[in-house]
């Protein structure tokens, strides 16, 4: 008998996007499980303002894919409600700017409820939501507000940056039985590249090391990582070898990931487009430092959006957010290069 | 090549600090001697610009040696600069890694610099016995980084067990330990042949002063917190001015006494051996001004970077080996001074309070004070005087305005 193992290589694969994984993710929980529903503003017969659910209305019916009124509150909260009573609703917000609007379900009820129930109520509702800049959408939809989600206990946050978990990320979140955000961010949409036919499964629980490297560890989540990626390729031409961290989840966020690489390399830039200040990248730091500071050859670098509504015009909008180059100079300063 | 200790004949210039055309002020750092008991930061005691480096590192001369030329800070060719007493202490310079320009938005954003470490470059050195002093930095500001440490221990292999020593001089520690121990050697045997000592002991009750320290450490920080030794040596400055009989030294068959207290503090290193760094004119300084001498003294002392001006000789020195358990600590004078205040452990014990038994904190402080200078009757009032001080923490353990404007 023999024993045929399939090269990696030759799996089947087709091009796609971001978007269209997104939507392939979609297509596939709605198959699987009668539960799932997805309701948003324009979802159905506009396809969504980004263009995930594009067809999904056609192909489920109105029924699992359903206009709301422009009321995020109210369809958050109706989320909230058809989860605790037995369905797998995704909600899709427009912006996170826009979810604030929100926010009091999140917080205080999808949050909140399992505790305030003694254990006896869960919520299992994914809210999706696009985040960040860099399409000239100006302050009221532009904003990287991931930290005020990754803030609250009770909620499980998630940020994929690549096609696989694009594509995989909404099944473990629509079996988890706790309300998790995830977040998109604009920019991805039309990443495209290739994916398998039939992708292997992907966890919502752990970072993930996207290009390994002994020097520099650059952690980014998001909109972030592709940057990140192309500064590590241009530091590798100044002989600088990064290592690139994909955060993927922000809350919980993975310690074990972020503290093993940065005890190889001895050095971190965390990479966030959120303001500086009280974001996401300020909650890495800190956790280096309270668990790999004897492990540090520099000081931690954050390259962070700056901290200003986030401006319209293109020069004063790429001014405004982490660049490629901004990460690759933060590199250089943590490895001492300045030549 | 200036004296940095009553014993000290000769030194090996280990590093220069500046090179010709370097600007240096009074108190710099410019040079590291090695004297057989430590590596000593050198002081630069006049204001001008380095005309030129006579002495080579790794070479021993004897003190009194020009070690260096100045020109006068307007160009004028000044006399030979390093060969006199050291001044002041200020921030060191760096020769090797000149310091960025103030304005470097990096510099304060990252507080790097020449002087700053990495803490895994400090866990390396450590976990390689590389002395830190010795490692130059690499990293942007000539911040110390863990390839300098391990480059510097590929340099050394033999990493020296004495921290203070660097290891251009090629002393190994064993050998270094002998010659420390030759000079005290020498130095206790000058002092039991040429002094004849007398001892005179009390018993002090602390109790009064631990309650003062209790409630003055509430508010202080952990670093600032203070310990009984603090208050120790503070009522020995008061009562050093008290009885400036005890306070100086026998020089010419004479008594010469100081004009400030400059308590000497005998700190045992690690690595065996002595140093006596002194806290210059203590008398002005409060029990919390005090502590926080002895521990920056006692830091550097360890960390074998203490400066010429730590190294001239006290006029008094304090011998506590409290902390050693021991009861009491009849002393040996250092040459020339001529006295010795030596304190034993603070413990509990039974005590006469008013015709009962209690329990009181109690320390035992003996006088060793040389017989030539003094009588015992002088050296009794120099311990009332002392006990008096700690009976009293309130008034007198605080810095008073007057001192405090002295300073």
């Amino acid at each position: 008998m023999t024993t045929t193992l399939r090269d990696p290589t030759e799996r089947a694969t087709r091009e796609t996007t971001f978007r269209e994984a997104l939507r392939e993710a979609h297509r596939e929980a709605m198959r699987r499980d009668e539960r799932v529903f997805l309701m948003g503003e324009d979802v159905a017969r506009y396809g969504g303002c980004f263009a995930v659910s594009l067809g999904l209305a056609e192909e489920f019916g109105e029924e699992r894919v359903r206009d709301t009124p422009l009321s995020e509150s109210g369809f958050t909260g109706a989320g909230i409600g058809a989860a605790l009573g037995g369905l797998r609703p995704i909600v899709e917000i427009m912006t996170v700017n826009f979810s604030l609007l929100a926010l009091d379900q999140i917080l205080d009820n999808a949050a909140t409820l399992r505790h305030m129930s003694g254990g006896q109520l869960s919520v299992p509702l994914v809210i999706r939501m696009t985040t960040g800049a860099g399409r000239q959408l100006a302050a009221q939809h532009s904003h990287s507000l991931e930290a005020y989600y990754a803030h609250i206990p009770g909620l499980t946050v998630i940020s994929p940056a690549t096609l696989e978990d694009a594509r995989g990320m909404l099944w473990p979140a629509l079996e988890d039985p706790d309300p998790v955000v995830l977040f998109e961010h604009g920019s991805l949409y039309n990443l495209a590249g290739e994916l398998p036919v039939d992708p292997d499964p992907v966890d919502i629980t752990s970072a993930a090391v996207r290009r390994s490297g002994t020097d520099v560890t650059l952690i980014g989540y998001g909109g972030t990582v592709p940057r990140a990626l192309d500064a590590a390729d241009l530091l590798a031409r100044r002989g600088i070898d990064a290592e690139v961290v994909d955060l993927r989840v922000l809350r919980p966020l993975d310690d074990a990931t972020i503290l093993e690489s940065v005890a190889r390399t001895h050095r971190a830039v965390v990479v966030d487009e959120g303001w500086r200040s009280v974001g996401i990248a300020a909650e890495v730091s800190a956790r280096i430092a309270e668990g790999a500071l004897y492990e540090l050859d520099a000081p931690v670098e954050r390259v962070c959006g700056v901290e200003v509504p986030l401006p319209y015009p293109k020069h004063l909008e790429d001014a405004a957010v982490p660049q490629v180059d901004d990460v690759v100079a933060a590199a250089r300063r943590a490895v001492g290069d300045d030549a | 090549m200036p004296s940095l200790g009553a014993d000290m004949t000769e030194g090996t210039l280990l590093e220069w600090l500046v090179k010709p055309g370097d600007p240096v002020h009074r108190g710099d750092i410019v040079a590291v001697v090695d004297t057989t008991k430590s590596a000593v930061e050198v002081e630069c005691f006049d204001d001008g610009v380095v005309e030129s480096l006579v002495v080579e590192p790794g070479t021993k001369v004897p003190v009194g040696t020009v070690l260096a030329t100045l020109e006068g800070p307007d160009g004028a060719p000044a006399e030979p600069a390093e060969d006199t007493g050291p001044a002041a202490a200020a921030a060191p310079t760096a020769a090797a890694s000149p310091p960025p320009p103030p304005s470097h938005p990096h510099h304060l954003h990252h507080g790097g610099g020449p002087g700053r470490i990495s803490p895994l470059a400090r866990r390396l050195a450590d976990e390689l016995g590389v002395d830190l002093a010795t490692v130059h930095g690499t990293g942007l500001h000539g911040v110390i980084r863990a390839e300098d440490v391990r480059a510097a221990a590929e340099a050394h292999p033999a990493a020296e067990a004495q921290p203070a020593s660097p290891p251009a001089v090629g002393h190994d520690a064993q050998a270094r330990a002998l010659d420390m121990r030759h000079s005290i050697a020498a130095l206790m045997t000058r002092s039991n042949t040429e002094i004849p000592h007398y001892h005179l002991t009390l018993t002090v009750d602390l109790h009064r002063t631990l309650e003062w320290i209790r409630e003055r450490n509430v508010g202080l920080t952990m670093s600032e917190r203070l310990v009984p030794a603090a208050a120790l040596m503070r009522a020995t400055a008061l009562a050093a001015t008290e009885v400036p009989e005890l306070n100086g030294h026998w020089v010419d068959d004479a008594f010469r006494p100081s004009e400030h207290v400059d308590l000497g503090l005998i700190l045992s290193l690690r690595t065996g051996g002595l140093l006596v760094p002194r806290i210059g004119a203590a008398e002005g300084l409060g029990a919390v001004a005090m502590m926080a001498r002895v521990r920056d003294l006692t830091r550097r002392a360890r960390g074998g970077r203490l400066r010429g001006s730590d190294l001239e000789p006290p006029s008094l020195t304090v011998s506590n080996l409290g902390d050693q358990g021991v009861e009491s600590v009849a002393g040996v004078i250092y040459p020339p001074q001529v006295a010795l205040v030596g304190f034993g452990a603070v413990s509990e014990r039974p005590w006469a309070v008013d015709g009962m038994l209690g329990v009181r904190p109690l320390v035992t402080v003996t006088l060793a004070a040389d017989h030539r200078a003094t009588d015992g009757a002088i050296g009794s009032r120099f311990l009332k005087a002392l006990d008096r001080a700690l009976q009293d923490p309130a008034s007198t353990m605080e810095q008073t305005e007057q001192q405090q404007k002295e300073q």
